[in-house]
């Protein structure tokens, strides 16, 4: 009987330790997560973040804005997709919500209508009247509006008026007078409005191709001087050929090493912890350093990229392919050497075809995913799609390149993870 | 019935026939071996051509950086006991992004891989919807996320925490699911003919059978966590890589505080690759002597 008394009361202390478990770690991952938001400091980080960078980045995604210009010194108009140089219209052109002439009118349509006059500046807002401003150099800007409180969506100062609308923007100072107008859509993604189809429909572009104009509409396309088409699709083969040659450089690197690392190959204990020692180090030391280091020696560009891949998963390589060569079985290596075969004859036709499988799936796995860091190493070393869109972020204004290049990275991506899948099984399980 | 055998075949034919496949498969294979030579001799050039330095010019200078920095800091060995406590917080800030990071996402796979694995998720018709999900924040690389982060919310640690995040959980997602793949179902419909609601029949059915497999990805996804918030410390969100990007900028004078930190991450990978190949060792086989 004193079994089963001792048996309960074993239970007992079993059921009590996983109830303490069941209790205990969420408790514990509670009060991590509770010191750490602490320690990120996180209840100040609700009034840093900034509303207004985020709504102008998620407009920015998905729309485009138009700037007219007035040089209140010399009186003249311009107007540029984007504000920016490449996107601006010829002299004495204007798309068609822009009028030019001694009063310019700009329609911002649902009967918001802002004008250029020789004299002032108007803005009629429906349901809130017409506002006139004169500019001055001694005056600064002279307002007058039709109530006496300014509404909150007019910011007024001696010096400058900025109106926010539905509409646009409009904002007046002593130098310039500018009006935004804000449009859905990725602006002169095709073409640019240098170009003779600029505005055409794609049927209309379909059909001047059919006509021979294919050479130039191509031309035109891939020399767009807004979103550098020639230049992204340069940057995303830098970044795979960084990844490719990183990965499969790393793997040549790697096998002869990881011979001298197996305990089944490398008679020397010395030779075989000073290679695994190697290893750690280079997979220890991470892409960040190597990358320092070699950006010191190489250069900016690809080369270093690839370079950093390479040592780091020399490494990696170096350690999974020891372990593979660990595990390989020793009687195909007796039956090739019974036949009175060599060293070098022994490893290729008793140890290289059991582990091929295994690397090959190992490094096209790492294929994949260098693809990846390589995009990051790009960031650092400069080079390939990685560096476009560090420098697109750090400008914090084209953030519809930012998406499109996120987009871009997202399918390269993804399209190597299919190639490396499909090349993996069409070698490991097709033979 | 003609076709099943060749009784009148030689072995001189054979033998001729077999040959003329050894040679095919060798001629297949060293045009294989050729082109992918071809490939990477190229791919080298034409990355050397486009890089800032060339190959050959750079490598007699490989080790001039490193030792530059050795030497100066060699010469201020007293002064490291001093940098290590100094960046102690930095190391501390760099451990807690990739542990905060993990746990976080670690749930969230959890709970995204039991939504998208057939038997078990909660609505069966959106499981191709999860996945896709879990696909994009994998293919989306942590910088970008917490560059664009930085921008909403300034630098420091919670970008490159929310970052890191979202990629572990693409990441552990898919891995969980695939272990969830192989759990036995039966627990599960059993807990079912009792009455048990998704979240009992998960936590009493499922769990249990999963947890060792998903705990061991999770401390390889804390490996591969520490050394990406050391990188993304370097474009601005804190921790070791942040203070090693300014020591680094800074240059001579400052080089000791880069080799400080270096060893500071070195030593934290070595500690945290080891205490975790240790742990999954064990979790992997030694689940026997386990309650």
């Amino acid at each position: 009987m004193t079994d089963i008394a001792a048996l309960q009361t074993q239970a007992t202390q079993i059921f009590q330790r996983k109830r303490m478990i069941a209790f205990g770690v969420p408790v514990l991952v509670l009060l991590y997560l509770a010191y750490v938001f602490f320690a990120f400091n996180m209840p100040d980080l609700w009034a840093r973040a900034s509303a207004d960078n985020a709504r102008s980045l998620v407009a920015d995604t998905y729309s485009h804005k138009t700037h007219v210009t007035l040089d209140n010194r010399s009186g003249e108009v311009t107007v540029a997709i984007e504000g920016e140089k490449k996107g601006r219209y010829p002299e004495g052109m204007s798309p068609d919500w822009v009028t030019l002439g001694e009063t310019t009118v700009i329609d911002l349509e649902e009967g918001h209508v802002v004008t250029f006059g020789p004299e002032q500046i108007t803005y009629d807002v429906p349901d809130f009247g017409l506002m006139s401003f004169e500019v001055s150099r001694a005056r600064g800007v002279v307002a007058d509006y039709p109530v006496d409180t300014l509404p909150d969506w007019i910011n007024a100062s001696k010096n400058r008026v900025t109106i926010t609308t539905e509409a646009g923007r409009l904002t007046i100072t002593r130098n310039r007078t500018e009006v935004l107008r804000y449009f859905t859509g990725w602006e002169l993604f095709f073409f640019t409005l240098d170009s003779p189809y600029h505005g055409l429909s794609v049927a209309q572009v379909m059909s001047r191709a059919a006509s021979g104009e294919a050479g130039a509409i191509l031309s035109d396309f891939w020399n767009n001087k807004m979103w550098l088409h020639k230049d992204v699709a340069w940057a995303i083969f830098e970044t795979i050929l960084m990844a490719f040659l990183g990965t499969f450089g790393a793997a040549i690197v790697a096998l002869p090493m990881a011979f001298a690392a197996a305990r089944n190959f490398a008679p020397f204990v010395a030779l075989r912890f000073a290679m695994r020692r190697l290893f750690d180090f280079f997979r220890g030391v991470d892409a960040l350093i190597w990358t320092i280091v070699l950006t010191r020696a190489f250069g900016l560009g690809p080369l270093t990229g690839a370079l950093a891949i390479l040592i780091t998963d020399t490494g990696t390589f170096g350690k999974l392919f020891s372990e593979a060569l660990e595990n390989v079985d020793e009687k195909q290596i007796e039956g090739i050497q019974s036949t009175g075969a060599n060293a070098a004859q022994k490893y290729r036709f008793a140890v290289i075809p059991q582990i091929m499988p295994v690397l090959l799936s190992q490094v096209l796995y790492f294929l994949e995913s260098n693809t990846r860091s390589a995009t990051i190493i790009g960031a650092i070393t400069g080079g390939g799609i990685g560096l476009l869109l560090t420098q697109a972020i750090i400008t914090q204004k084209d953030w519809e390149e930012v998406t499109y290049y996120i987009v871009l990275v997202v399918l390269m991506v993804m399209l190597m993870d299919t190639f490396s899948g499909w090349l993996r099984n069409k070698l490991i399980k097709g033979q | 019935m003609t076709d099943i055998s060749h009784p009148t075949q030689t072995l001189g034919e054979i033998r001729t026939g077999y040959l003329a496949l050894v040679r095919q498969r060798r001629l297949y294979s060293f045009v294989a071996i050729f082109i992918f030579a071809a490939l990477m001799i190229s791919g080298f050039n034409l990355a050397e051509g486009r890089n800032g330095g060339s190959f050959w010019g750079g490598i007699d200078n490989f080790f001039d950086y490193p030792v530059e920095v050795i030497a100066e800091a060699a010469g201020k060995l007293d002064e490291m006991p001093g940098h290590f406590v100094n960046f102690f917080p930095a190391l501390v800030e760099t451990v807690n992004i990739a542990a905060v990071s993990t746990l976080i996402g670690a749930l969230l796979g959890i709970l995204f891989s039991l939504l998208s694995t057939r038997g078990m998720a909660r609505f069966p018709a959106l499981i191709p919807v999860f996945r896709r999900a879990m696909d994009i924040m994998r293919a989306v690389p942590e910088i970008v996320v917490a560059l664009v982060l930085i921008f909403i919310l300034g630098g420091g640690p919670v970008p490159a925490m929310i970052a890191i995040a979202i990629h572990t959980t693409g990441a552990l997602g898919k891995l969980f699911s695939e272990v969830n793949e192989n759990a036995s179902l039966k627990p599960v419909e059993g807990l079912q003919s009792v009455g048990a609601n998704w979240w009992q029949q998960m936590l009493l059915g499922v769990v249990p059978q999963v947890a060792p497999n998903w705990l061991s990805y999770a401390l390889l996804r804390f490996e591969i966590n520490i050394r990406a918030s050391a990188i993304l410390g370097f474009v601005g969100a804190g921790g070791l890589g942040y203070e090693l990007k300014i020591a680094i900028q800074w240059g001579q004078g400052k080089l000791d505080d880069a080799v400080a930190l270096f060893l500071l991450l070195f030593i934290t990978i070595i500690i945290v690759d080891q205490v975790s190949g240790y742990m999954r060792g064990k979790l992997t086989h030694g689940s026997a002597g386990q309650q």
